[in-house]
């Protein structure tokens, strides 16, 4: 991005505009599962180092498209995608791509916090330790920092060879974040990574969301109005498998374009 | 208008006692279902009971005879009457887990296979057939063993462990001898084969119970199959696996048919595991009709009841693990 073109932009959204790149563009998106259509044509980017929220009324296909963008479908046979996901410019859904390393480049939290049955410690060095070779001391540190960024090292450095399974379940959720960060990945999925966690635990990682954005890409999925208007920079509304409305956070929950967009945002269908 | 209200109120007392009958025949045969099946349930603990008391008891003059002392000798003369159990112990353990040794990697395998990696239209056959093979009769594999397997391995792997352990220290001895195809090898090797389905269909069963999204979560970070499944399935599911592994221990130790078949039934304890020996089970299928003197039924008995004990002993474990994870999955 060239000075020329930023001095011409006029207004911050227009700065903002100019200056954001799109590390995943997904282009003509159709997915199926077994016969059943769960998403239509969408077509969307998702800026680097911006928050996207997806939101919908359930079973709109917002989580199937974050589970597109990581390949998790490759699990269920008879589940498949149509179109392209450009990462950084390459088609993630053609065949020859390494799904393993793709994951590792693209990190999920889940709604349900995931711990692996294994000690804190472990359950973050496990991931790091899957694509590089660290000495004991960088295990450590990078356990360490991964833990400080979500906001968890204080709460459990005194008991890393406890059970993950021990830990509450706000804490297991920024457990779950801090094995995503671990591993150094470039964009975070979440899906609806705060709907079972208390007001407290959900503000935290509401918190460690707009930190994680100066390193990374994030896609998030809620059916919280409020998080999606406190978190995202952009939102993605979406209604049975077809995109309606895609556009800045902030327009989008002032000034909707579409109807059903106004109608969901304001609670009358959803 | 009255007369008809009457004539209701009167249906209604008439009824009163016939609805109460039906109560009091309901009840009654209430209290016999729940006395039949009480009884039921406890007839089985009386029956446990009484195998107990009765191994007990008609193991009685051994103990009387050899004390604890029967436990450690090796000694199995029918002539002079002198009896010891350490030969059919050592023959039934040894077995038992070199059985183990062979299935639990195999079986694990399986079931990896069945639940991670198998296409949907190849599940169901080779689970059937898995089920099926614990379905044979024990004399099946018996008669397998001894006319076809034994040979067999008498042609083919006896003659190779021989000659390749043949100059290694320690593995010479545990290889050593003639090929006789029978013994304590072919015995173990039948074993495994006949605990596989328990240790697969429990161990399948288990990797089922593991929720998908904790397995999406590990691919999440970018694992493998053989990672997920080593680092978060297995340690997830481990007291399940143990369980089932127990239950199929239990199996191998009480097996008697087909292992009297292979073994060869000798009452020694030989450090090579291609030498005919005998467990405690065989031992007791093969003797109890010669078994003339008192003491000698008694020793035979005796054997029966440490059997009792050690079986008694895996399953409880066994089913204290499965009950645990159970528990824990939920």
């Amino acid at each position: 991005m060239n000075i020329a073109s930023i001095a011409a932009a006029r207004t911050d959204d227009a700065i903002d505009r100019a200056l954001r790149r799109e590390k995943i563009s997904i282009r003509n998106l159709s997915f199926h599962y077994a016969s059943n259509r769960a998403l239509n044509a969408i077509s969307l980017p998702l800026y680097e180092h911006h928050v996207t929220a997806f939101i919908g009324p359930s079973g709109c296909g917002k989580s199937t498209l974050l589970r597109v963008l990581n390949r998790m479908y490759d699990l269920y046979p008879d589940q498949r995608a149509e179109g392209e996901v450009l990462v950084d410019g390459v088609d993630v859904l053609a065949p020859h791509q390494d799904v393993n390393l793709l994951r590792s480049r693209i990190g999920m939290v889940f709604q349900k916090p995931t711990p692996f049955p294994m000690s804190i410690y472990e359950n973050i060095a496990f991931g790091a330790r899957l694509y590089e070779r660290l000495s004991a001391a960088d295990l450590g540190m990078r356990v360490e920092q991964a833990l400080r960024r979500a906001a968890l090292w204080d709460e459990v450095k005194d008991k890393l060879a406890t059970s993950g399974l021990s830990l509450s379940g706000g804490q297991q959720q920024r457990l779950c974040i801090a094995r995503s960060i671990a591993v150094r990945p470039e964009v975070i999925l979440l899906d609806e990574p705060c709907s079972a966690l208390d007001p407290i635990s959900t503000a935290k990682i509401e918190e460690l969301i707009d930190e994680l954005k100066e390193d990374y890409t994030i896609v998030i999925v809620t059916h919280n109005m409020q998080q999606a208007a406190r978190v995202s920079d952009y939102t993605a509304f979406m209604y049975l498998g077809e995109l309606v409305e895609f556009d800045a956070t902030s327009r989008m929950f002032t000034s909707p374009g579409d109807k059903r967009t106004q109608d969901y945002i304001t609670g009358r269908f959803g | 208008m009255i007369d008809v209200t009457l004539r209701k109120n009167g249906a209604r007392t008439r009824a009163l006692p016939t609805r109460g009958r039906i109560l009091q025949r309901l009840r009654r045969n209430d209290a016999i279902y729940r006395n039949v099946t009480r009884g039921a349930a406890i007839g089985v603990l009386v029956l446990l009971g009484g195998v107990i008391v009765a191994l007990i008891d008609g193991s009685m003059p051994a103990w009387r005879a050899f004390g604890f002392g029967f436990l450690a000798s090796e000694r199995w003369n029918p002539v002079t009457e002198n009896f010891g159990a350490l030969a059919p112990i050592y023959g039934t353990v040894v077995t038992a887990l070199i059985a183990m040794v062979i299935a639990v990697p195999i079986g694990l395998l399986i079931s990896v296979f069945l639940t991670e990696l198998c296409p949907t239209w190849l599940k169901r056959p080779v689970g059937t057939a898995i089920e099926l093979l614990a379905g044979i009769p024990s004399i099946i594999f018996g008669i397998w063993g001894l006319f076809v397997f034994a040979p067999f391995l008498q042609g083919t792997l006896q003659p190779f462990l021989i000659t390749v352990f043949g100059n290694v220290p320690v593995l010479s001895s545990l290889f050593a001898g003639p090929p006789y195809g029978i013994g304590v090898l072919t015995a173990s090797l039948i074993l495994a084969i006949m605990v596989l389905p328990f240790i697969t269909s429990i161990s399948r069963d288990v990797f089922e119970q593991v929720q998908a999204v904790l397995k999406e979560a590990a691919y999440g970070i970018g694992c493998t199959t053989w990672e997920v499944v080593w680092n978060v399935v297995i340690p997830y599911t481990r007291v399940g696996i143990i369980g089932g592994i127990m239950l199929g221990l239990g199996r191998a130790l009480g097996e008697t048919m087909a292992v009297t078949f292979v073994i060869g039934n000798a009452h020694k304890i030989s450090a090579s595991l291609l030498a005919p020996g005998t467990t405690i089970s065989a031992a007791i299928a093969n003797e109890f009709t010669e078994a003339v003197g008192d003491l000698y039924t008694a020793s035979l008995i005796a054997l029966g009841l440490i059997l009792f004990v050690i079986t008694f002993f895996v399953l409880a474990i066994s089913r204290y693990m499965l009950a645990r994870i159970e528990r824990r999955i939920g």
